[in-house]
C-alpha cells in the first residue's frame, strides 16, 4: 500500500474494538469510560465479563473513529494503573458475536408462521415457550440480528434485547504468558505492546 | 538472593502483631514514607485520624491551612520544591470537594500527592449522610489513582500502593478515602511493607535500544538541531544527565515553564522559554530548527501555538517516560519511550560532541533583538510608571538566582517565568498545566516546607492574591517565612490584555478593586509595605528580603502593560510579535 493509502485509511473513522485487561476492581470502569466521554466520543457497545484468567476482567468496547484517536484512547486507557493491557482491532482482525433475545406471541406464531423454517433460516433457537409468549435467540452480527427482528415485527415483537458485541482477537495467543511478564518484577522483552508506528512492523516493548 | 540463607537457617517465628486503629495505622504508614509535613483541616468524618495525629505531634508536623484547597496547593509547593510526596488531610464532603482544583492541578502538572480524605459510616455509603459525597467518583478524572478503604486491614496496603503510584513513573496525586468506622476499627497491624511492584502498573517504558540509535544518529548529522525541555528532567532527577547530554551536543535549549531551572538561566546553552509568552528566538526557531528534541515536555498548546504549523520541517525526536504522551500532539519520528534519567545518559554516550556556533549566533541575533525592543525597557525603565519586569530583575539582582520563586497564574506569571533567574532546579513554583488562579500563596507555604534554607519569595497579582488569601492565617499561626510580593496593576491583567488585543478594549469585568493589601497583612500581624514609587523599589525589596520572617510587600506597576512577545492564539510560533 502507499502512503498516501495508508494516511488516508488512518484518516477515516471505522468500527474498533478495544479490547481492555483489568483488574477486577470497582471504579475501574467509570475510569475507563471516562476517557471516552471527555472526549465527547460515544461507546456504541460495551461488555464487562470475567476473562480466562480468574481475578482479571476484560472489556470489549465499540467505537467507530479514525485509527490516530482510537490509539491515543488506548495508550489513555492502558495508563491507568489497574489496566493490563489494551489492544484495538478493526473488524478484520476479529470473530465477533452479539446475543439477542425475541419475545413473541405464542399464538400468533403457531398460527401464522412456519416456525422451523424461521427458526431455521435465522440460526434462531427458541429459548423458552409458554402458553402466552415464546421468547427466540440467535447470535451473530448486526445485520443478521437486525433481520430477525424485521421477520418477527408483523407477528407482535413484544420485546427485543440485544448484547454487547463480544469479540476474539484472530491472532491472539491469549493472555496467559503476558500476565505472567507482568507479575514479574522486571518483565522481559516478551511483553509486547501495540505496534507503534503504522509504517513501521516493529512492535513496542514496554 | 541474600534472603535465602536467612530463610533457612533464621527459625520461623511467628509474626509480631499488635492492635492498632486503623487511624493509627495510616499514621505510622506515612511516617515509614518519610513523611514529615502534612497539610489538612480537621473535619467530623476524619475525627479519628485527627485524635490519632494527637498524639503523633513529635513526629508528624501538621499545618492546620485555611481551606482544603489550600492544603492541596501547599502540599504541591512542597512536592516541587523537596522532590518528595505532599500529603494533604481533608475531611468529607465539601472538606473533599475543596480538593479538586488542586488535584486537577497537580494532575496536569504531574504532581505528587497522596490526599487522605475521610468519609462517612461504610453502612451509611449511599444514603446522603451528613457530609457525604462521592468523593471517588469526584476525584476520578483529576487523579491518577483514587481508592476507597472501607476496612483497616486494607490500610496499610492501600497507603504503600498509594505512595508508589503517586512518585514513580510520571508522578500524580492520588487520593484515598477512608470511611470513619475504618479509622476508629482495631485490627492485628503487622507492621508497614512499602510498595515496589504492581502487576498492572509499569511506571516506566522499557527501552528500547533502536530508538536510542536512531536518535542519536538524527542529532549527529543535524545541522540545527533544538532542545525543548519540560519538567519531565526535574522529576526525573536527571538534570546531571541533562546538563551533559547538552553541553556535549552542543545544542541549545529552550524550556517550558515547568521545565524552568533543570539547567542554569546563564547557562550558555540555555536559550530561553518556550510558548505564548515565551523568547523570542525559541519560538522563531522552533519552525527553523531541522531536528527537534523534546525531552519530559508534552506539548502543550501554550507552548505550540497552532499546531499545523508547528515544526514542520523537523524531526522530531521526543523523549518522554509517558507513552501516552508520544504522537499525542505532535507526532514524533523517534519515540525514545523511557525514564530520561535512563534514556539521556545511554543518548549522551551515542552522540558525538559538537558546537553548532552559526545556529547559536542565530539564537543570539534574536536575543539581541529582544534584549532591545523589548527586554532593555521592561527591565530598566528611566521614567514612567514601575514595570513588573523592573521589580522581578531587582529580585533578581538581590536573590543572585537562589531563592525559590512561586508565582501564581497571570501577567506577573509570565513575566515572573520570563526574567525569573534561577541558578538551580527546583526553585520556580507555578501552575502551568491548569492556571490555578490562587494558587501561589498557598503553594509558597508548602515551598517554604519542601526547601527550608531558601529564601520563597511569592509573586502574585492582586486578583490571584484573593483568591486564597486567607492563607495568610497559616503564615501566622505557623510563623512560616514567605516573602509575599504582590505586583498590582489593579486589574485582571492578562484578560485586560486579550480585551484590549482581541475584543476592541472592551474591558468586561477586568477592573478588580483590592483592599489595602498592607493594612490586611498586619491584621494577621505580618509586616507589610506598599512600593509606588522607582526610588523606593530596591530598598523595600532589600527590606522584604532582610526581614526575620514573612513580609507582604505590595508593589503598583503600570495598569496597561502588556506581556509580550505573545504569540496570539491561532496563530503559529513564529508569528510571535513583539509589541
Amino acid at each position: 500500500m502507499s502512503s498516501s493509502q495508508d494516511i488516508e485509511l488512518a484518516n477515516a473513522k471505522q468500527e474498533f474494538t478495544i479490547t481492555v485487561y483489568t483488574e477486577n476492581q470497582i471504579g475501574i470502569l467509570n475510569r475507563i469510560a471516562i476517557i471516552f466521554s471527555r472526549r465527547k466520543i460515544n461507546i456504541e457497545s460495551l461488555n464487562v465479563s470475567p476473562s480466562e484468567i480468574e481475578h482479571i476482567h476484560r472489556f470489549n468496547i465499540l467505537i467507530t473513529e479514525t485509527e490516530e484517536v482510537v490509539r491515543k484512547l488506548s495508550r489513555q486507557i492502558e495508563k491507568q494503573v489497574e489496566v493490563l493491557k489494551v489492544y484495538f482491532n478493526t473488524n478484520e482482525d476479529i470473530i465477533w458475536q452479539e446475543l439477542a433475545l425475541y419475545k413473541v406471541p405464542t399464538d400468533t406464531i403457531v398460527e401464522k408462521v412456519v416456525v422451523e423454517r424461521l427458526l431455521r433460516e435465522n440460526g434462531a433457537r427458541a429459548v423458552v415457550i409458554r402458553k402466552d409468549y415464546t421468547v427466540f435467540e440467535t447470535t451473530g452480527h448486526r445485520t443478521e440480528t437486525d433481520k430477525l427482528i424485521e421477520v418477527l415485527q408483523p407477528y407482535g415483537l413484544i420485546e427485543f434485547v440485544r448484547s454487547a458485541r463480544v469479540a476474539i482477537i484472530k491472532d491472539s495467543e491469549g493472555f496467559n504468558s503476558k500476565l505472567r511478564e507482568f507479575e514479574r518484577l522486571d518483565p522481559g522483552q516478551d511483553v509486547i505492546e501495540n505496534e507503534f508506528l503504522d509504517k513501521e512492523k516493529n512492535v513496542f516493548t514496554m | 538472593m541474600e534472603t535465602i540463607q536467612e530463610v533457612t537457617t533464621t527459625p520461623a517465628e511467628p509474626k509480631k502483631t499488635i492492635q492498632v486503629t486503623g487511624s493509627v495505622a495510616l499514621l505510622e504508614g506515612l511516617i515509614a514514607e518519610g513523611t514529615e509535613t502534612i497539610f489538612g483541616y480537621p473535619g467530623g468524618a476524619i475525627m479519628p485520624i485527627y485524635d490519632a495525629i494527637y498524639d503523633y505531634k513529635e513526629k508528624l508536623n501538621h499545618i492546620l491551612v485555611r481551606h482544603e484547597q489550600g492544603a492541596t496547593h501547599a502540599a504541591q509547593g512542597f512536592a516541587r520544591t523537596s522532590g518528595k510526596v505532599g500529603v494533604v488531610f481533608a475531611t468529607s464532603g465539601p472538606g473533599a470537594t475543596n480538593l479538586v482544583t488542586g488535584l486537577a492541578d497537580a494532575q496536569i502538572d504531574s504532581t505528587p500527592l497522596v490526599c487522605i480524605t475521610g468519609q462517612v459510616f461504610a453502612h451509611l455509603l449511599g444514603t446522603d449522610a451528613f457530609q457525604e459525597t462521592d468523593v471517588i467518583n469526584i476525584t476520578t478524572p483529576v487523579t491518577k489513582w483514587n481508592y476507597q478503604v472501607t476496612d483497616a486491614t486494607e490500610i496499610p496496603a492501600a497507603l504503600a500502593k498509594a505512595f508508589y503510584i503517586a512518585r514513580s513513573g510520571r508522578p500524580g496525586p492520588v487520593l484515598i478515602d477512608i470511611t470513619k468506622n475504618a479509622q476508629m476499627q482495631l485490627f492485628d497491624y503487622e507492621g508497614y511493607v512499602p510498595c515496589n511492584h504492581i502487576r498492572s502498573y509499569r511506571p516506566k517504558p522499557i527501552i528500547r535500544n533502536e530508538y536510542i540509535e536512531q536518535a542519536a544518529a538524527l542529532i549527529n548529522s543535524a545541522k540545527k538541531p533544538f532542545i525543548l525541555f519540560g519538567q519531565g528532567v526535574s522529576l526525573g532527577n536527571a538534570e546531571a544527565e541533562f546538563k551533559d547530554f547538552v553541553e556535549k551536543s552542543g545544542i541549545p535549549a529552550a524550556w517550558t515553564i515547568l521545565g524552568a531551572g533543570a539547567i542554569p538561566t546563564d547557562h550558555p546553552l540555555n536559550v530561553g522559554m518556550l510558548g505564548m509568552h515565551g523568547n523570542y528566538g525559541p519560538n522563531v526557531q522552533t519552525n527553523a530548527c531541522d531536528v527537534l528534541i523534546a525531552i519530559g515536555m508534552r506539548f502543550d498548546d501554550r507552548v505550540t501555538g497552532r499546531l499545523d504549523k508547528y515544526a514542520k520541517q523537523a524531526k522530531v525526536v521526543h523523549l518522554d517516560i509517558d507513552p501516552a504522551e508520544i504522537d499525542k500532539n505532535v507526532k514524533a519520528d523517534v519515540p525514545v519511550w523511557g525514564d530520561c534519567k535512563e534514556t539521556l545518559p545511554l543518548l549522551t554516550k551515542l552522540i558525538t560532541e559538537k558546537t553548532h556556533p552559526e545556529w547559536l549566533a542565530e539564537f543570539k541575533a534574536f536575543e539581541k533583538i529582544e534584549k532591545e525592543d523589548l527586554i532593555e525597557p521592561e527591565l530598566n525603565p528611566q521614567s514612567g510608571e514601575l514595570t513588573m519586569g523592573e521589580v522581578i530583575n531587582q529580585l533578581n539582582l538581590l536573590t543572585k538566582g537562589e531563592a525559590v520563586i512561586v508565582s501564581d497564574v497571570g501577567q506577573h506569571q509570565m513575566v515572573a517565568c520570563r526574567y525569573g533567574k534561577l541558578n538551580a532546579t527546583r526553585l520556580t513554583v507555578t501552575s502551568g498545566g491548569l492556571g490555578t488562579m490562587g494558587f501561589g500563596l498557598p503553594a509558597a507555604i508548602g515551598a517554604k516546607f519542601g526547601a527550608p534554607n531558601r529564601t520563597v519569595v511569592a509573586v502574585i497579582g492582586d486578583g490571584g492574591f484573593q483568591m486564597t488569601l486567607q492563607e495568610l492565617g497559616t503564615i501566622m499561626q505557623f510563623g512560616v517565612d514567605v516573602k509575599i510580593l504582590i505586583l498590582n496593576n489593579q486589574f485582571l491583567g492578562m484578560v485586560r490584555q486579550w480585551q484590549q488585543l482581541f475584543n476592541e478594549k472592551r474591558y468586561s469585568f477586568v477592573d478588580i478593586t483590592s483592599p489595602d493589601f498592607v493594612k490586611l497583612a498586619e491584621s494577621y500581624y505580618i509586616p507589610g509595605k506598599k512600593v509606588t514609587e522607582r526610588d523606593d523599589l530596591v530598598g523595600s525589596l532589600e527590606q522584604m528580603l532582610q526581614h526575620p520572617g514573612s513580609f507582604l510587600l505590595e508593589v503598583m506597576v503600570s495598569k496597561e502593560h502588556n506581556v509580550f512577545p505573545m504569540v496570539p492564539q491561532g496563530c503559529s510560533v513564529s508569528e510571535i510579535r513583539l509589541k
